[in-house]
């Protein structure tokens, strides 16, 4: 009889390893070479990336118990107290109904995210056990292409790259197309900076995607697909590629799959490091070994796509729906969210927030509820202004419309887009003004050349923000940003152009006495463009140095307690004094 | 410097020969030498069904080729959205004068390369460094620079 052991499962995605993991996972391994009678495994991202490595213990009896932010030292205690002598310490675990983690975890609604940070992405045995492939399994069975695309119809999912097309109607299409060869595109090139949804879904729960893809290939008549993945997200390709190499091994991927003479072939390709690429026909053009410039459509894809043949692409998160979608029915998917948004939703939460991470949500959910309750507001004693969603096509909604709900027609109101789901949250340090350059700075390197509007209409509109930000703007600068934004809008082949102006037109919106500020008053509320601000310490200081100690000029001056002063003349406004000043003494003038 | 063109046919017989593999190609010839030397794209162009303005055209497109060489580790900061509201540029400023060069410069003993990349998908733990693969994250000028010293100190491995 085998004796039932512990069970050790640390979280190794990329965000749990630049927080230590591997150090952990390392130290184990050792202990278990050395006799430490427990079962270690690896998981993916369990999407609370605040309080990472993680470590899940589990008790002979099945009792689990969740480790957060366990680095070297306390493994070493957990190992002799819990692992050895039975004894948890519980001031390092947290409990999905108590406290933070409660809050954080009761609006959640996990579809994509179920098996994230539960399986081994490693082990396809893993996934078959929580009924993995079953999906595929029915569909194959059923042998009704027409009806798994009705089912993925009647659920009402749409694309989750950030257009939200009807992934059914799309998938409709394709299967119209007759045609002896047809292709599956997975896209997984996620250029939003600051979004990490589909990195954390490849490496956590890789053969959902394939699963889905198998299925959708299945539906529409494909028989070979490329996932098209960024190059700097390694470890994803890498598993992704194991997980490629054991649906082979178990029929479930290549020639005859599961004896039913359907055969579906799946290339990664890496992608180069290009925004542009993200858009469907450019990294079609990439794919083909091509520079990854937009082409006018029709010809969609559905009808013309990779070397000319019916192509049907989409999202890593919208493919990693579908197997839930057919396992649990059409109608279950179209319970959740709104009337024209089903299912949930992942969004990547960063920036001013505490609970930093990834997060899935049922359609429908206010951006208020997601950023207070879900994501435990900044953290701080400092207010959340705005947040923004869609990265550069989207835009910043202030916090007085937090109250509009998850749903693309909802948030395309404010002018920002649902996008594919990063989610950047900022506070009063942080200039709307500088935020809207950033973004054309991005989009304006990003633009591919091809339309005069997009390639020379971001030059201007960045010198015109740069010029604002560095104290030089002029009052009709304000009218020039909006005559130039919809010049770019109604002129531009592709997205990235048609979008590029949402984050200055948002701001604008929204921000607009910013703006005017940097303007007529020369000033920068945010204390971030370094012309426009002077950095004091108030009556408040009470001489703890700290500031004196972080700041990278050595401009603080003052003794132990006492008041400190800034030296203006050397002073160059980065703000660290601020940061790291517990008494809020360091205010922006 | 005159390249291996040995190496170069290697990886044309592993990657494959028509115009579809282009990126492959380029892709594994900057792995072995960390950049793509002019030489390599001729060698291309005149060994398989590529043309030299097509290669040229690639990797003057994608930000990810390099047509000149680079240090021993490229330290990535990053500048995306999240990285950008955390501080990304004192980042960057502190490592400029840690190493003594500017953004996207090589250090004179070939050592390190500086470099800004748009989201490494830590944005969690923002902001973020990546040197080489590894992902250093909630970073602030100070711990950014130290970095550096940890890779000096351990001969360059860390
Ligand atoms: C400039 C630009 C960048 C894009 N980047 C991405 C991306 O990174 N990931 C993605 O899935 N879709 C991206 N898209 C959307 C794709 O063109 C396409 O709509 C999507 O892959 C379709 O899949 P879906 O219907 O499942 O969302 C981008 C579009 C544009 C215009
Ligand atoms: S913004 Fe820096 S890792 Fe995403």
């Amino acid at each position: 009889m085998t004796q039932v052991k512990k069970r050790v499962v640390v979280g190794m995605s990329t965000c749990n390893m630049a927080a230590g993991a591997d150090e952990v996972f390392d130290f184990l391994k050792e202990k278990v070479a050395g006799g430490l009678d427990v079962k270690l495994s690896i998981t993916g991202c369990l999407g609370m990336c605040y309080a990472e490595p993680q470590v899940q213990v589990f008790d002979e009896d099945g009792t689990r118990h969740l480790y957060v932010g366990v680095n070297a030292n306390r493994i070493a205690k957990i190992v002799d107290d819990h692992i050895i002598a039975g004894k948890p310490r519980d001031k390092w675990i947290v409990k999905y109904d108590e406290g933070d983690t409660q809050k954080l975890m009761a609006k959640q609604e996990r579809i994509v995210l179920a098996n994230s940070g539960i399986i081994d992405p490693d082990e396809i045995d893993d996934y078959l056990a929580v009924d993995g492939y079953a999906a595929l399994r029915t569909v194959l069975e059923e042998n009704d292409r027409m009806q798994v695309i009705q089912t993925v119809t009647d659920s009402g999912l749409r694309g989750r790259g950030g257009a939200g097309f009807p992934t059914g109607l799309k998938w409709k299409f394709a299967y119209g197309y007759e045609n002896d060869k047809k292709y599956i595109v997975c896209n997984a090139d996620e250029g939003d900076p600051g979004a990490f949804m589909d990195r954390t879904i490849l490496e956590s729960d890789p053969h959902a995607v394939l699963e889905g893809m198998i299925i959708g290939a299945f539906a529409t008549g494909a028989d070979e697909a490329y996932v098209y993945c960024r190059a700097e997200y390694p470890l994803a390709i890498k598993r992704l590629n194991r997980a490629i190499e054991q649906a082979t091994e178990k029929k479930l991927l290549g020639d005859n799959i599961l004896g039913k003479g359907f055969n579906f072939h799946v290339h990664v390709k890496e992608g180069a490091g290009t925004f542009v690429c993200g858009e469907e026909t450019a990294l079609l053009a990439s794919i083909e070994g091509r520079r990854g410039m937009p082409r006018p459509r029709p010809p969609f894809p559905a009808e013309s796509g990779l070397f000319g043949k019916p192509t049907t692409i989409n999202n890593v998160e919208t493919w990693a729906n579908v197997p839930w979608i057919i396992r649990k029915g059409a109608e279950a998917f179209a319970a959740i969210g709104t009337e024209k948004s089903k299912g949930s939703k992942v969004f990547a939460l960063a920036g001013k927030i505490k609970h930093g991470g990834l997060v899935e949500v049922p359609m429908g959910i206010t951006l208020e509820e997601i950023i207070h309750e879900v994501g435990g507001g900044t953290g701080t004693n400092r207010e959340v202004k705005s947040v923004q969603l869609g990265g550069p096509s989207g835009g910043c909604v202030p916090r007085s419309l937090f109250d509009t709900k998850i749903d693309y027609d909802e948030v395309n109101k404010t002018g920002a887009i649902m996008g594919s789901g990063g989610m950047v949250v900022m506070d009063d340090t942080t200039c709307m003004v500088d935020v809207a350059r950033y973004f054309l700075n991005f989009t304006q390197i990003e633009s591919c050349g091809k339309c005069t509007f997009c390639r020379v209409g971001t030059t201007r509109m960045l010198e015109i923000l740069t010029r604002i930000c560095d104290g030089k703007g002029v009052p009709e600068d304000i009218e020039t940003l909006e005559d130039l934004a919809d010049q770019i809008k109604n002129t531009s082949l592709c997205g990235l152009g048609q979008t590029a102006p949402n984050p200055v037109l948002t701001t604008l919106r929204y921000f607009r006495d910013e703006y005017e500020e940097h303007i007529n008053d020369k000033k920068c509320r945010a204390g971030k463009c370094r012309e426009l601000c002077i950095y004091e310490i108030t009556d408040d200081c009470n001489g703890c140095m700290v500031c004196a100690k972080n700041c990278p000029t050595n401009c603080i001056s003052g003794e132990k307690k006492q008041l400190h002063v800034i030296k203006q003349d050397d002073c160059i406004r980065c703000g660290v004094c601020r940061d790291v000043c517990k008494q809020d003494a360091v205010i922006v003038k | 410097m005159t390249i291996d063109l040995a190496l170069i046919d290697a990886i044309v017989t592993d990657k494959g020969v028509d115009p579809t593999r282009a990126i492959p190609v380029l892709q594994a010839v900057q792995d072995k030498f960390r950049h793509v030397p002019l030489q390599a794209i001729e060698r291309i162009a005149a060994t398989t069904e590529m043309t030299e303005s097509q290669l040229y055209g690639v990797v003057t497109f994608y930000s990810q080729f390099r047509l000149t060489p680079v240090g021993e580790k490229i330290v990535k900061v990053c500048h995306g959205t999240a990285c950008h509201v955390g501080g990304a540029e004192g980042l960057t400023e502190s490592l400029e004068s840690r190493l003594g060069i500017k953004d996207g410069e090589n250090t004179p003993d070939m050592k390190y390369t500086l470099d800004s990349v748009a989201c490494v998908g830590c944005c969690s733990l923002a902001p973020v460094v990546m040197v080489e693969d590894k992902v250093f994250g909630k970073l602030d000028r100070k711990k950014a620079a130290k970095i550096i010293d940890e890779y000096d100190s351990s001969g360059g491995s860390r």
